[in-house]
C-alpha cells in the first residue's frame, strides 16, 4: 500500500468538511433550509449538498429573498438551476414586506433594500418554521465573519451576539435550541474565494453570465461601477458610459459594483482573482463600507 | 518599525499591477495540500506581527484590508502600523484593543494552503486556545528571546500536548533585540526541550526569527548564519501530515442513511458519514457497534462514482452487503480491531463554562454521530496549566483542566484520544441552555 494514495487535495479535504456539515444539519434539524442568492457562493452550496443527499433528494427546500433589486440574469439562472435538480423552490419577497407594512422603502439616490432583506429573510423563518438556514458566508470575506462558528446561533428575535458564541472543537457541531431559535449554518466557512472558483472550475459549474465579462453601462460612484437601472436615480454629475465590466459578487443592482474586466472564461476569472489585490468586499460591496463595523452590526440584527 | 513601514509601501501598489508571486500559483497547484495551524499568543510577544509577516509576505494581505490597518491605526493613534488589526474582527475587540475569540486566517503558497486559528494567548482565553487547536495539525509557539520560556510558553505547549497536535514549532521571536545570538537560542532550546519531556510531543522543531524583520520567516536570515535549518514557512510547507492521520483502525461513524425510495433507486441504502480512521475498501468486513452485526462494505458511492477506498477524512456513502438495521449513531469498524463499547469514561476535560463543573452535574454528551447523557462521578484532580502539577479539586471554574469519571446512559464507542482524536474526543453541552460547556479527551473506557 503506498500511502501517497492516502492524500487529499485542499479541496477535496475542503469539500469533504462541508458534506459532513451538510449532514449534521439534515439530522440535528427538523426544518432545514438552504438560502441561495445566486451567487457563486450558494451555487456551490447546492452542488455540495448533492453530493451529500444524492441519489436522495435534499431534505430541505432552496429559499431565494428576492429583493426585486436583483439582475434579471440572476433570476432566470435561479429558477432554471432549481428546477433542473429537481427540488423545491421558495421564494421570500421584500415588495411583499413592503406591500405589508413591515418595512419601509428607503428613497433618494442610495436607496437600496439590502437591509430590509433581514425583515423579509427573519418573517419566512419564522412563517416556515425553519429551524437551521445553510448560507454562504466565508470567513475570509469579512473582519466579523472571520469569528463566526460554523453553526451560528441565533436567538428568537434572529439576532447573533459574537460575545456569546459556542465553542466549536473538532467536527462537533452543537445544534442544541430551543423552539423558536434558529441556528445559521456556513459549511463553506473555510474555503477562500479562489477555493470557491477553483471548484467552481474543477466541478464545471454553470455559472450565471454576470461573472464574467461582458460590456454593460455603468456609471462611477464612490469609486466603484454600477450597472445602470430602474432602481438607481443617477446623482448630479454622474454619466452612464459602456465598459467591459463582469461582478465579483452578486447581490442587489443598487449596492453591487462590478469590475473592469475582460475575463470572459472561468479561467480567466481564476487567474484575475490569484492575482487581485482586493477583497471581493471591499471592491464591489457598497453595503460594506457604510461603517467599520457595518458587517457586525447587519449580522446582530439577523442579516445572512 | 522600519519592516513595518516597507510593508505598507509593499501594500499600495496599484489594482492594474498583479502581485508577482500569487500570480497563477494556485491554477498550476490544483493539489496542494491543507494545513491547519494553531497560533496562541499576548499582544506582546510579536504573534501578530508574525502572522502580518506571513500573510504579507504570501500575499494574501489585500489592499483595502491594509489601508483600513493604516486608517484606524492613525485614527487611534497608535502611532504605528498596528497589524493586530487586521485579526481583530468585532467591534468590542477593536475598541479595547483585545482578542476575545478564536480568528480565522488563510493563506497559501505554491504547496500548501493553510488555515491559522489565531487565539489570545492568556490563561483566561484557554477554551479559545484549545477550540483552535481541536483541529490543528500543527502548533506556532512562541518565545520571547529576551524573556526566554515564561508561564505562557508553559501553558501553550501543555494545551497542544493535551490537543494532540502532532507537529510543535517553538518560534524564538525578537533575535533582532538579543543581536541574534546563538547562545540565547540554544539555551531556550533546551530549557524548552527538558520541559517538553514532559508532555507528550511527537515532533517539535525551533527555528530562530524576528517576525519585525522577517528573518527566518520566509527568507533564510543573513543575521543567523548559524542556524542551519529551514525558515519557518519552508517547514510549515514540508512537515509531513499525510501519516498524522490513523489509517490502521477503520472507523465509520454513521451520520445520515440516504434512502432516497425514488423508482430508479427504490431499494438503495447508503450509510453516510465522514471517515474517521482506516483504509476502507469494497469487501472490507465490518461490524456495526454498539449492536454488533456483522457484514461486508459492498460499494463506497460519492456523487462522483463508487470509490475502491476510502479514508479519513473522506465522506462517503457505504452500501453494505446484507440488510442491516444500522442508524446515525451506529459506528462501522473491523471485525478484528474493535474500539470500546463504553458506559464509563476517564476523560481530560477542558471546563468551558462560567458555571463550574462540580461532581454529579450530568450534561448531554456528543460523540462522534451519537449523544447521550452523562453524569460526572468523579473529579480525580485538576492539572495546574502552568505547572503541570495535578491538584486535588472539587470542582472545575472556566477554562480549568482536568481529569473526571464519567457514566453515560447508553454505551459510546471510542478509542483513546491518543489514538483517535475524533473517536476519542466529546463535547458536553448543558440541557438548560444548551451552551457546549466541555471538551473532552478519551483517556480510558470500560463497559
Amino acid at each position: 500500500m503506498n500511502p501517497v494514495h492516502y492524500e487529499l487535495s485542499h479541496l477535496q479535504t475542503l469539500e469533504a468538511e462541508s458534506i459532513h456539515i451538510f449532514r449534521e444539519v439534515a439530522a440535528q434539524f427538523e426544518r432545514p433550509v438552504l438560502l441561495f442568492s445566486g451567487g457563486k457562493d450558494s451555487i456551490v452550496l447546492l452542488r455540495l449538498a448533492e453530493k451529500a443527499f444524492r441519489p436522495g433528494k435534499f431534505p430541505f427546500p432552496v429559499m431565494h429573498v428576492d429583493t426585486g433589486h436583483n439582475f434579471p440574469e440572476v433570476i432566470a439562472f435561479r429558477d432554471r438551476i432549481v428546477s433542473s435538480l429537481g427540488e423545491r423552490l421558495i421564494v421570500a419577497s421584500v415588495q411583499d414586506s413592503i406591500d405589508k407594512g413591515r418595512v419601509t422603502e428607503e428613497t433618494g439616490p442610495r436607496a437600496s433594500r439590502n437591509r430590509l432583506q433581514t425583515t423579509t429573510l427573519l418573517d419566512a423563518i419564522e412563517e416556515h418554521g425553519f429551524d437551521a438556514a445553510f448560507g454562504g458566508a466565508r470567513r475570509d470575506e469579512e473582519r466579523a465573519r472571520a469569528k463566526e462558528r460554523v453553526f451560528s446561533f441565533r436567538d428568537d428575535f434572529g439576532q447573533w451576539d459574537p460575545k456569546r458564541q459556542r465553542p466549536e472543537l473538532w467536527s462537533l457541531y452543537n445544534g442544541s435550541i430551543r423552539k423558536g431559535e434558529h441556528v445559521r449554518v456556513f459549511p463553506i466557512s473555510n474555503w477562500t474565494e479562489l477555493d470557491v472558483w477553483q471548484y467552481i472550475g474543477s466541478e464545471g459549474l454553470e455559472m450565471p453570465s454576470i461573472y464574467f465579462s461582458h460590456e454593460r453601462e455603468v456609471f462611477a460612484r464612490d469609486g466603484m461601477l454600477y450597472a445602470l437601472n430602474d432602481f438607481i436615480e443617477l446623482m448630479d454629475g454622474e454619466e452612464p458610459f459602456t465598459e467591459s465590466v463582469r461582478y465579483r459578487t452578486v447581490g442587489d443592482m443598487t449596492c453591487t459594483g462590478a469590475v473592469r474586466s475582460t475575463a470572459a472564461t472561468l479561467e480567466d476569472v481564476v487567474t484575475e482573482i490569484a492575482a487581485t489585490r482586493i477583497t471581493e468586499r471591499g471592491e464591489t460591496r457598497a453595503d460594506d463600507r457604510v461603517t467599520e463595523a457595518a458587517m457586525e452590526d447587519r449580522k446582530r440584527e439577523g442579516y445572512f | 518599525m522600519k519592516a513595518i513601514s516597507e510593508m505598507q509601501d509593499n501594500g499600495s501598489v496599484p489594482t492594474s499591477a498583479p502581485a508577482p508571486v500569487a500570480d497563477g500559483y494556485a491554477i498550476r497547484r490544483r493539489h496542494s495540500e491543507l494545513l491547519r495551524i494553531a497560533t496562541a499568543g499576548s499582544v506582546d510577544d510579536g504573534k501578530s506581527t508574525l502572522i502580518g509577516r506571513l500573510l504579507h509576505d504570501s500575499k494574501s494581505i489585500f489592499e483595502d484590508q491594509m489601508e483600513h490597518v493604516v486608517q484606524t491605526s492613525e485614527r487611534r493613534g497608535d502611532g504605528y502600523l498596528n497589524l493586530a488589526l487586521l485579526t481583530d474582527g468585532l467591534r468590542a475587540e477593536r475598541e479595547q484593543g483585545i482578542t476575545i475569540d478564536v480568528a480565522y486566517r488563510y493563506f497559501a503558497t505554491p504547496r500548501r494552503k493553510f488555515i491559522i486559528a489565531d487565539t489570545p494567548g492568556h490563561e483566561q482565553y484557554t477554551r479559545n486556545m484549545v477550540t483552535g487547536a481541536s483541529t490543528a495539525d500543527a502548533s506556532i509557539v512562541l518565545v520571547d528571546a529576551r524573556k526566554g520560556v515564561s508561564e505562557q510558553t508553559r501553558r501553550h505547549m501543555f494545551i497542544a500536548s493535551l490537543l494532540r497536535i502532532p507537529h510543535l514549532v517553538v518560534c524564538v521571536n525578537k533575535m533582532d533585540l538579543v543581536n541574534y545570538d546563538e547562545d540565547v537560542f540554544y539555551n531556550i532550546l533546551e530549557e524548552v526541550t527538558d520541559f517538553s519531556s514532559r508532555l507528550q510531543v511527537p515532533d517539535i522543531t525551533f527555528v530562530p526569527i524576528s517576525a519585525l524583520h522577517g528573518d527566518n520567516v520566509v527568507e533564510r536570515s543573513h543575521n543567523m548564519q548559524w542556524f542551519g535549518a529551514a525558515p519557518l514557512l519552508y517547514h510549515l510547507e514540508h512537515v509531513v501530515i499525510a501519516q498524522d492521520r490513523n489509517l490502521n483502525d477503520v472507523r465509520f461513524p454513521v451520520q445520515w442513511v440516504i434512502r432516497p425510495m425514488s423508482d430508479s433507486h427504490h431499494d438503495y441504502r447508503g450509510y453516510a458519514g465522514q471517515v474517521a480512521g482506516g483504509v476502507i475498501c469494497p469487501g472490507t468486513e465490518v461490524v456495526a457497534l454498539p449492536g454488533g452485526q456483522k457484514t461486508t462494505v459492498a460499494s463506497i458511492d460519492t456523487f462522483d462514482g463508487e470509490l475502491e477506498a476510502a479514508f479519513p477524512t473522506m465522506s462517503v456513502a457505504l452500501r453494505l452487503a446484507d440488510q442491516i438495521d444500522i442508524s446515525r449513531g451506529d459506528m462501522l469498524v473491523e471485525a478484528e480491531d474493535q474500539p470500546t463499547a463504553a458506559r464509563e469514561l476517564e476523560a481530560h476535560l477542558c471546563w468551558m463554562s462560567e458555571q463550574p463543573l462540580t461532581p454529579r452535574g450530568k450534561y448531554t454528551i456528543k460523540h462522534t454521530t451519537r449523544s447521550a447523557r452523562a453524569i460526572v462521578e468523579e473529579i480525580d484532580h485538576r492539572v495546574d496549566i502552568n505547572t503541570l502539577e495535578h491538584v486535588k479539586a472539587e470542582q472545575l471554574g472556566l477554562n480549568e483542566v482536568g481529569r473526571v469519571r464519567l457514566r453515560c446512559s447508553s454505551p459510546l464507542v471510542v478509542d483513546p484520544y491518543s489514538r483517535n482524536r475524533t473517536t476519542g474526543s466529546f463535547i458536553l453541552i448543558d440541557e438548560s441552555t444548551n451552551d457546549t460547556v466541555a471538551a473532552g479527551m478519551v483517556i480510558n473506557a470500560t463497559s
